[in-house]
């Protein structure tokens, strides 16, 4: 009887991850669905405007996505380049004693606080910039991405060597047989049986790049702004977050109900690229 | 034939810079980063700075209300999501069995470990903040960062769980032990440190999230502090400090980093210098526990 009441008990704290989805759901739909009784659907999607603040309301999603997209595709432009020469290099190429420092410190690094990153980006790596182009606006999203790059590395790169570890000895033992170079094999053996793996590494990479705050929030100014150019400031779908909730919106305006029509966006953004995840691992996962 | 593999050689050769050098981006990145914040923050780091409230002058400004928000908070967000973690933890490696239940609640973890943070700071400002009316409390903030870091505990826990032998649960059970019994008194006290190893890292994370206490509206501004768990007159405990508005670390770091004069900027360094100090001691702490359980565990 005991052993039934406790098992129940652990079943019931094993529930409460399926509750938070549920609750994560039913908060942005049932927000959203107020939100979309006062701003037609087509408007959200095809405004070239995103002005909710102002009398002349306007609430265009492609001015926010713009400034999400521009960003993570600086940042990843770096993450996943260096993530997976990192990852290559330490699985095929380091010594023993470096790959076993070098593992713990990036994870160290993948633990750093955003708004540290935040903090580095607006005042040493735009500053930077601006000496090397000096016409750069003093928030941009391109010192914004380049850090959330880096932030982004040790993800990448931690998951994608795991992956290539998994890969057994045989295949590489195969292929060095027929003459081929380390570099061969990591890149035409043990790349391609592990790429399962380093997909999902990806696609967490790209997942931290659209859902990054801080940095965005700091570094690339909180300006709603259509553009694909890193060089200027823009506002993203989490920068815009931020601002409405450092302000004081009354509770139940269209203001406050914005930014959870902004957060289902980024949620099915997300929930997009983690079940492409799914599939990419399901496709191709070789079994051995 | 000679010259194809030369060629090859010189690939690989120019490969392991390649490698080197791409680590070295990343080290030398955070190299800088520290020295940057060291070398601006250090001026100010002085026992006043974690003893002064938050100011409009920026010379006399502190962390003093920031560092005990976000100890207070931690100790929420410990509170509920060890045991919840642990206990869901075990569920799944213990109990579960095989069906579409089971299969629900995992993929949801690991959907959930996905979900951006600033999703939780919506989901806490719709439901805690609103519907429970617990108001940008200590106790909101805290409730948000225990379902954040809900996941990492489960993982940590389910991977302790799993590397102990079947063994250790057939002889338990052959002595006549019931399960909860082998759990309570074989299974838990053997992967304690492991999971102690993901509850400091899933606590590490909390300690650095800014954007869902943001989300909450934690205000930036706190010169004071919430009132003391422990009172002089009976019954000595409060817990009032639970509904209490509140700043922590993070967001004091934003607020000062947001603000245009240069020194309040240094405030940023050094309040900045402190929190990658306390993250980077919890996470090493948390390698150097899981190396030296990995060394001494031989079953």
């Amino acid at each position: 009887m005991r052993e039934r009441a406790i098992e129940a008990v652990l079943f019931a704290a094993a529930l409460v991850s399926v509750f938070t989805t549920v609750g994560i759901v039913y908060i942005l739909v049932k927000e959203s669905v107020v939100f979309f009784q006062q701003v037609p659907i087509v408007d959200f999607l095809t405004d070239r405007q995103w002005t909710p603040l102002f009398d002349d309301a306007h609430f265009g999603i492609m001015v926010l996505l713009s400034g999400t997209l521009t960003s993570s595709l600086v940042a990843l432009s770096i993450a996943i380049p260096l993530g997976t020469v990192i990852a290559i290099y330490l699985s095929e190429f380091a010594p023993f004693k470096l790959r076993e420092i070098a593992k713990p410190f990036l994870e160290l690094l993948g633990g750093v606080p955003t708004i540290v990153y935040g903090y580095f980006a607006l005042l040493f790596v735009t500053p930077l910039l601006q000496k090397i182009y000096p016409g750069l606006p003093g928030f941009n999203l391109l010192a914004a991405g380049l850090v959330m790059g880096v932030m982004i590395i040790p993800y990448v790169a931690s998951i994608s060597e795991d992956a290539m570890r998994a890969v057994p000895m045989a295949l590489r033992e195969g292929s060095y047989a027929t003459g081929a170079t380390r570099l061969q094999t990591a890149l035409r053996v043990v790349f391609p049986a592990a790429f399962s793996g380093v997909a999902a590494a990806y696609i967490l990479g790209i997942s931290r790049a659209v859902g990054e705050t801080m940095i965005l929030a700091v570094a690339a100014g909180m300006q709603p702004n259509l553009t694909f150019n890193p060089l200027e400031p823009a506002a993203t779908i989490t920068a815009y977050i931020v601002q409405v909730a450092l302000g004081d919106l009354p509770h139940g305006s269209v203001g406050y109900q914005t930014i959870f029509a902004a957060g289902l966006t980024l949620m099915l953004i997300t929930l997009v690229f983690n079940i492409a995840g799914h599939m990419l691992r399901k496709r191709f996962r070789e079994a051995y | 034939m000679k010259d194809n593999l030369w060629r090859r050689k010189r690939y690989e050769a120019i490969f392991a810079v390649v490698g080197l050098l791409a680590l070295m981006i990343g080290v030398l990145t955070f190299a800088t980063l520290f020295a940057e914040m060291a070398i601006n923050g250090m001026g100010r780091l002085d026992w006043s700075f974690f003893t002064s409230f938050p100011s409009r002058r920026p010379g006399e400004a502190g962390i003093l209300s920031a560092w005990i928000g976000s100890t207070l908070v931690m100790v929420v967000t410990a509170f509920f999501a060890v045991p919840l973690g642990v206990a869901a933890g075990v569920y799944l490696e213990e109990y579960a069995r095989k069906n579409w239940v089971t299969d629900l609640i995992e993929i949801n973890i690991t959907n959930l470990a996905g979900v951006p943070s600033i999703v939780y700071g919506l989901l806490a400002l719709g439901l805690f903040v609103y519907q429970f009316g617990l108001g940008q409390s200590i106790l909101a903030a805290g409730l948000t960062l225990a379902l954040l870091i809900l996941p990492v505990v489960i993982v940590a826990t389910r991977e302790a769980i799993r590397s102990i032998p079947q063994a250790i649960r057939e002889g338990s059970y052959a002595l006549g032990a019931t399960q909860w019994q082998t759990v309570r008194y074989h299974i838990l006290p053997y992967s304690s440190a492991g999971i102690l190893t993901g509850v400091i890292i899933g606590m590490a994370r909390a300690i650095g999230e800014t954007a869902p206490i943001i989300t909450i509206g934690a205000l930036t501004f706190i010169a004071f502090l919430p009132p003391s768990p422990v009172q002089a007159a009976p019954p000595f405990l409060s817990f009032e400090w639970l509904l209490s508005p509140f700043t922590v670390m993070p967001i004091q770091m934003f607020n000062w980093t947001s603000r245009p004069e240069a020194a309040f900027q240094v405030n940023a360094a050094a309040a900045g210098f402190v929190l990658v100090i306390m993250t980077l001691a919890m996470n090493g702490l948390a390698i150097w526990l899981r190396y030296r359980l990995r060394r001494n565990i031989k079953w």
